[in-house]
């Protein structure tokens, strides 16, 4: 007999000791009971987590559409106690601030995503992706902090510029990791097809594996800025605000994420009301941008992330 | 796949070409020694955008540092230890706000953990087909809210939710364990510590499903042919199994609690004090920079601002480090596809 | 003491595309029996029949009848965690427990149904590690070494032993050599060659070799129908259906 075998003593199976009937009647219980509450449990956490979206979806509706008028999206704000006013010079501002973000931060992340991608090696890039992850991962108070020391103070003033800076900082990390992956889906037959070609590889860098991926890398920019055209903290110091028009970006400049805030903590009910107003427009455009985006994407366009 | 420059550009075929454009045979596409120039142009405009990641980091650290020499002079570690917080005699010390910040992290923790996990087990695990996409949507889409909105809420909303419902609910019933005591004006700690639960929830959330996707179906067939109950077999075949990138997820979202500025600005009462109850208002890091920074009187007030600020990005990094190390040993260098 | 398993009418879907059709099989207690067929067959499906694993998998279905001994395994008053119980399963690649040691690997079924005595645990996890021919490999390092860090053939004699501990009566098992080498693979027939006298054994092979070399009764099966069930012997010298001899032969799979 080969020496693993089966000891003579454990011949018949049956070595399990005895249960009465009842006791695993009572254990199979147990065991049924709590395979349901784990079950309820998780659907209340389901319920729980979609609640407060709904909440504020609904909430957002019933306080603010009321206000949405003509006026509130075409006029300044007026002194409080006065009625009728509006948002516009804050709808400009965003719009302007998030323009520089962008022309800071899209070519910059793709640019590094493209170096991520398509030429480095080894550690090297583990560190640079290192470096991106740490840096989306960094307050983006602080970032305003920085901002403002790097473009606020030597100008000694505040300005569209600074904000957009700050926002535009925020948006490369998101930008280049997204990029990074998409342009390493495309297959490398694509790119070899380009190089047999005679392409040089920067040209076939750009129009054929990046156009390519056009898809995704949109996706990618458009989350990214879905992400930072709600963002408020970077602003308090560097854009700052401002009650009247301003198209100049070397000025302070109001934004709709600001004037939502400074409408919110103040006392004043008629704020209170643009302050919902504000809010109702923010989400319509932010989350509506990244439903799109995400219903898109899974309906079959290459995915950003 | 991850090294694409290893595939390198054939150079005989070019030389054939060039030599054939030479001879007249064919028309050369663009200048041989042009493109040579523009590749290289190219990579290195790359390479810079990619350095600047780097550059980046470093100079955030410098321009931190350097802002708040002042004040790193005046106080040096103390600093962090000190507790009370006056502009007035210009005596600055930190230790409300990171008190605050712990505690409104960890009162969100504590919230978020089982609502993210529960949800995150509900969509990949229980959830019949047709809702699971509607489900995991609606989760992502709490992540797209901006803070500032989240805190509009929580001031009309939650705030007077908990002043006239939950806090004397919680007085009454838990007030002996003082945790629930003085006046109940609905902002303060624990409605900061609630908001900022909903706002990390979807992110704790997604890095578990992936987690949980992660686990092999023989693990759960495994435990399943053992005679396990449904819930045995999530319990041993999946939720252990990926037990340390559940760690990782909640990690995550702490790091992003601390962090997070807006909506606790909003709700937390910004008064700089160390209290047990949770009724209290309190104050964070993030809050402190967010109110005073613009009313910041002169260098040293301001410095004391920036060092805050020095202190909250080096515990971020921390924590986010700590946490990417624990993802990545699972899903092995997915992480930025969540956090997006 | 071993049951033998009463297949009536088994039809089997995934979503639209039926896999087994009218299979009905008497796989007598006390043996092995074979099931082998070429790839896509249906055997893996049938044998996951048997002890509901089947409708794990979404949109599947199923129709007929299988019988445990006395027990209806698709009857209205049977639940699945009953059924696998009875019935232990390896599977085609060792999925031990990762994150848990060898003992905590053989004790987890126990530990499930609710055995949490020590002693008795003790007992039962050294019983089925001999039982599965593993127990002198491990002895010094069962609760130090993960069930994932032993070799291909080490961990699924290590399932093999977590399938025995919770006591079954049948035990099924699912092209449990393919993936790995000649030595652990001829361990796991001898082990299949010992465990046979006390437990029903179904297993599922797509080597014939195998087949006649552990089974008594083989069953053929041929695009989700079962062709020939007979005698190990009489398959392999005389099969009484061409297909099943083309396939025997080699002529085909």
């Amino acid at each position: 007999m080969p020496e693993n075998s089966i000891t003579p003593e454990t011949s018949a199976p049956g070595f399990l000791p005895e249960r009465s009937q009842s006791d695993q009647r009572l254990l199979d219980f147990r065991r049924r009971v709590t395979d349901r509450l784990a079950t309820g449990f998780a659907i209340l956490m389901a319920v729980l987590v979609v609640a407060p979206l709904l909440a504020v979806f609904g909430y957002l509706v019933v306080r603010g559409v009321g206000s949405l008028n003509l006026a509130f999206f075409t006029r300044l704000p007026v002194p409080v106690g006065e009625q009728g006013g509006g948002v516009a010079n804050a709808i400009v501002g965003s719009v302007m601030i998030l323009g520089i973000a962008s022309i800071i931060g899209v070519p910059w992340g793709i640019g590094a995503g493209i170096y991520l991608a398509e030429y480095g090696r080894g550690s090297f890039a583990a560190v640079l992706r290192f470096t991106a992850d740490v840096l989306n991962g960094v307050p983006s108070i602080v970032i305003g902090i920085v901002a403002y020391a790097l473009v606020v103070l030597p100008q000694k003033h505040f300005s569209a510029l600074s904000g957009g800076v700050a926002l535009g900082i925020m948006m490369i990390p998101t930008i280049t990791r997204a990029t990074e992956e998409v342009l390493l889906l495309v297959p490398l037959a694509i790119r070899e097809a380009a190089w047999g070609l005679g392409v040089a590889r920067w040209r076939s860098t750009l129009s054929v594996t990046l156009r390519t991926a056009s898809a995704g890398v949109i996706t990618a920019v458009m989350l990214a800025f879905a992400r930072i055209a709600g963002e408020t903290a970077p602003l308090l110091f560097t854009a700052f605000g401002n009650q009247f028009w301003n198209l100049n970006p070397n000025q302070p400049t109001a934004a709709l994420p600001l004037q939502l805030f400074v409408y919110a903590i103040s006392p004043f009910d008629e704020w209170h009301r643009l302050a919902w107003a504000c809010a109702l427009v923010l989400i319509v455009l932010i989350v509506g941008a990244v439903a799109a985006v995400r219903l898109a994407a899974s309906h079959g366009m290459m995915r950003a992330s | 796949m991850r090294n694409l420059a290893e595939a390198r550009l054939p150079q005989k075929p070019r030389t054939e070409r060039e030599d054939a454009a030479q001879a007249g045979r064919i028309a050369p596409l663009i200048p041989a020694k042009a493109s040579r120039f523009a590749d290289r142009a190219f990579s290195g405009a790359m390479l810079f955008c990619g350095l600047s990641l780097l550059i980046i980091v470093a100079l955030i650290v410098f321009e931190l540092v350097l802002q708040s020499r002042p004040s790193l002079h005046a106080f040096s570690w103390r600093f962090f230890t000190a507790k009370s917080w006056d502009p007035v005699s210009g005596d600055f010390g930190a230790l409300p706000f990171i008190y605050g910040t712990i505690v409104s992290s960890l009162v969100a923790l504590l919230l978020a953990i089982p609502l993210s996990i529960g949800v995150a087990v509900f969509i990949t695990e229980m959830c019949p087909k047709p809702v699971r996409g509607t489900i995991s949507f609606l989760t992502e889409l709490l992540a797209a809210i901006p803070s500032v909105v989240y805190g509009l809420w929580a001031i009309f909303v939650l705030a007077p939710l908990l002043r006239g419902y939950v806090q004397p609910w919680l007085a009454r019933y838990f007030g002996w364990t003082g945790l629930f005591s003085g006046p109940p004006f609905g902002i303060g700690m624990l409605a900061s510590g609630m908001i900022l639960a909903i706002m990390i929830v979807p992110i704790i959330a997604s890095i578990t499903r992936e987690v949980l996707t992660a686990v092999p179906q023989q693990q759960r067939e495994a435990v399943l042919a053992l005679g396990a109950t449904r819930w045995e077999m999530i319990r041993v075949g999946v939720l252990r199994n990926a037990r340390t990138g559940i760690v990782g997820a909640i990690i995550l979202g702490l790091g992003r609690a601390l962090g997070e500025t807006m909506a606790v600005t909003m709700v937390i009462g910004n008064t700089p004090q160390i209290a047990k109850s949770l009724f209290a208002p309190g104050y964070t890091m993030a809050s402190v920079i967010a109110n005073e920074f613009t009313e910041a009187t002169g260098d040293l007030y301001l410095s004391a601002l920036v060092e805050i600020g020095l202190g909250l990005f080096l515990v971020t990094i921390v924590v986010n480090i700590l946490a990417g190390l624990l993802v990545w040993s699972v899903t092995r260098g997915m992480p930025a596809r969540a956090r997006a | 003491m071993g049951v033998g398993v009463e297949v009536e009418k088994l039809n089997a879907w995934f979503g639209a595309t039926q896999a087994l059709y009218d299979v009905a099989m008497k796989v007598p207690a006390n043996h092995a029996t074979a099931v082998i067929g070429p790839s896509g067959c249906g055997k893996s499906t049938f044998v996951r029949c048997l002890n509901r694993m089947h409708e794990t998998v979404r949109d599947a279905r199923l129709e007929g009848n299988v019988r445990i001994g006395s027990m209806e395994v698709y009857g209205n008053g049977t639940s699945a965690v009953e059924v696998r119980r009875r019935v232990g399963m390896v599977f085609q690649k060792p999925n031990p427990f990762p994150t848990m040691s060898i003992y905590d690997n053989v004790a987890s079924g126990l530990k499930l149904n609710g055995f949490h005595n020590r002693r008795v645990l003790d007992e039962v996890v050294e019983r089925s590690l001999h039982m599965a021919a593993l127990w002198d490999e491990v002895k010094d390092s069962l609760k130090k070494k993960s069930g994932a860090s032993l070799s291909g053939g080490q961990q699924q004699r290590l399932c093999i032993a977590r399938a025995l501990a919770v006591q079954p009566e049948v035990m099924l098992m699912d092209e449990p050599a393919s993936a790995l080498d000649p030595i652990s693979t001829s361990k796991i027939e001898e082990l299949i060659f010992q465990l046979k006298e006390q437990y029903t054994i179904v297993i599922v092979t797509h080597n014939m070799q195998q087949a006649a070399r552990v089974a008594e009764y083989t069953g053929f099966f041929l695009m989700g129908k079962l062709i020939e069930f007979d005698k190990t012997e009489k398959i392999f010298t005389n099969p009484s259906d061409k297909r099943t001899e083309d396939y025997i032969t080699g002529r085909f799979g």
